[in-house]
């Protein structure tokens, strides 16, 4: 817990520490830290596994230049509004797609996000198929210097990081986050003990959404710019999230954590290849769903008996008669 | 009005190539109950298979099938066996996220021996031949496209009823174990599929590069097309899915005609309307 604080803490101070490129590969992480807690929520507790979380991606990175440029607002409610709009969103999105049962599911997600590209594209005043910039005035509004948007560009960052894992490591620990685990664990047997599935996948879809909408519209704040294809792009905002959260250890808290430092340093070492490191990546999420499906926190913790995020519950055998 | 019935026969001969998408993805579905992601990226590997083929050989498409279909179905045999095969099971996730690791793959693979660049299976002179029907002028290509996809689809409903290889994918289908205790070799009979849904996509591969250009990057937009004649039509049942490939053509034809840039969207929009109203397909699985 100490430590937690003071590497919060630490964190927090970057701006002051950090060069300009790092505070922005900094952010970058959280950012991504932050996609790949809310895709194993849903997909590793949930069983919801979507290839089509671009949708909402693009969702809230749209609707931060939509609010900001027509109605006038100052990016941070308009990234929050973005959430909420998404949130909404999902509800007839789930309704529908929820029809399609396990791996087709998948692709229906991804149908949907296509719906969203191809619509979006053809709103002319966002810029259509180019796509458009954030204009001056509204990126003044958010600090006169550019180094004070870049720290707060962070900030945000972080502070969206933080507030996902410990939403939730919190959520987790409530009733409805026991019925989860329950489904994740086995879906007959929590059917059996009265959770209601449907309702519960639901709630889990729209809340994912929202957050998910949310970071969208930091990523893109990050950007300054943005196109239907970078905004709803498979490989940036699924494919990558996915093998962050499968090489981590899918359905596991620390996982995603252990994932995007493992995806980073990996990225940061052989992005100079290109394409061959996407076949590394590829490869290494193949072997690693293979051979330790409960990725590399998986062998960690079993080998170690280690939790970062105490969620089990275990059973005590105590010595009563002596 | 000619326009119009023009827009809806060019839909209905588009909707055979995506029933020969779909076909491969529907097959394997039945028998093992696997959906590949990577689908739509082995269709654009057999494009790439058959462009290398038609270059260094110097021989027609048609003709390079001979050699890329064998070439697919090995490939598909071996990915099963090898690969797939290890991920089945009652989880979901393992298949779902093996294929999808396969799918950046085999892009980016295509993409380091290929480049980005669009490139495109000449055909020769059939490619612009068309016949006149009424005031209507039909593409020969499109018209053959069509016609395979009948062959393919009517082979492939004689071969799951009427032969032995049927009846081994028919029982693997309902019940994999006792399938095991009445001598099916499993693994070698979701090989065999495998290798059948392959040799499938190597035609898909092979008319798509003839009728448009493709890249390392368009096996996503094949999926999604072959993944929604599928639940169109409803799932397990062949013919159906020929039916929800038409669909599927139709709409996007007249959504085309009604603003060019509609042409996907419109498509899309039909298979959720399908999905809202009958979420099991218009026409789902007929039990014999």
């Amino acid at each position: 817990m100490i430590i937690a604080t003071l590497a919060l803490i630490t964190l927090a101070a970057a701006p002051w520490w950090a060069g300009r490129a790092d505070l922005r590969l900094m952010g970058e992480i959280f950012l991504y830290l932050s996609l790949a807690c809310l895709w194993n929520l849903m997909a590793g507790y949930a069983g919801l596994v979507s290839v089509g979380q671009q949708a909402f991606v693009g969702f809230g990175g749209y609707m931060l230049f939509a609010l900001t440029i027509f109605g006038g607002l100052h990016p941070i409610p308009a990234i929050l509004i973005g959430g909420l709009l998404a949130a909404a969103l999902s509800v007839p999105v789930a309704v529908l797609i929820f029809r399609l049962r396990g791996a087709y599911f998948a692709i229906g997600t991804w149908v949907v996000a296509e719906v969203f590209r191809l619509s979006f594209a053809q709103v002319s005043s966002l810029g259509g198929g180019s796509g458009s910039s954030l204009p001056v005035d509204v990126v003044r509004s958010l600090a006169d210097s550019r180094s004070g948007r870049e720290a707060l560009a962070y900030w945000l960052a972080l502070g969206a990081a933080v507030i996902v894992i410990a939403a939730i490591y919190a959520f987790l620990r409530t009733r409805r986050g026991l019925a989860l685990t329950a489904i994740r664990d086995s879906e007959v047997a929590a059917s059996g003990l009265g959770i209601d599935i449907w309702r519960t996948k639901l709630e889990v879809y729209v809340v994912t959404s929202a957050f998910t909408a949310i970071i969208g519209g930091l990523i893109f704040l990050q950007k300054l710019r943005i196109s239907p294809d970078a905004a709803f792009s498979v490989n940036d905002w699924t494919a990558f999230v996915i093998f962050i959260v499968v090489i981590g250890g899918i359905g596991t808290l620390e996982g995603p954590i252990l994932g995007t430092l493992l995806f980073f340093a990996l990225r940061e070492t052989l992005a100079d290849f290109g394409t061959v490191y996407l076949i590394a990546l590829g490869v290494v999420a193949i072997v690693v769903m293979l051979k330790a499906p409960k990725g590399v926190w998986g062998l960690i913790r079993d080998r170690f008996d280690l939790e970062l995020f105490p969620l089990s519950y275990r059973v005590r055998v105590r010595d009563t008669e002596k | 009005m000619i326009e119009w019935t023009n827009a809806v026969v060019q839909g209905v001969l588009l909707g055979g190539l995506y029933a020969l998408f779909a076909a491969g993805l529907s097959l394997i579905f039945g028998v093992m109950r696997l959906v590949n992601i990577a689908h739509g990226d082995l269709i654009v590997l057999a494009a790439y298979f058959g462009l290398t083929t038609t270059v260094m050989l110097g021989i027609h498409p048609f003709v390079a099938l001979l050699i890329v279909m064998p070439l697919m179905a090995g490939f598909g045999y071996v990915l099963q066996r090898g690969l797939l095969n290890r991920t089945l099971g009652d989880d979901i996730l393992p298949p779902l996220l093996v294929t999808f690791g396969l799918s950046v793959i085999i892009q980016n693979v295509l993409l380091e021996a290929y480049t980005a660049d669009p490139q495109k299976l000449s055909g020769g002179a059939i490619e612009t031949a068309s016949v006149q029907l009424g005031g209507l002028a039909l593409g020969v290509l499109p018209l053959l496209t069509f016609g395979i996809a009948v062959a393919v689809i009517a082979f492939l409903q004689w071969l799951f009823y009427a032969t032995s290889l049927g009846r081994g994918f028919r029982a693997v289908s309902d019940n994999q174990q006792i399938a095991q205790l009445m001598g099916f070799n499993k693994a070698h009979i979701f090989g065999l599929a495998m290798a059948l849904a392959l040799a499938v996509t190597a035609i898909a591969g092979i008319l798509l590069g003839m009728r448009t250009s493709f890249d390392p990057s368009v096996g996503g937009g094949r999926l999604i097309f072959g993944f929604e004649a599928v639940i169109i039509g409803g799932l397990g049942n062949l013919w159906g899915t020929l039916a929800g490939g038409v669909i599927l053509g139709v709409a996007q034809t007249i959504g085309a005609k009604i603003d060019p840039g509609w042409q996907l969207l419109a498509g899309h929009v039909a298979f959720l309307v399908v999905l809202a109203f009958r979420s099991n397909g218009l026409f789902p699985r007929i039990n014999h």
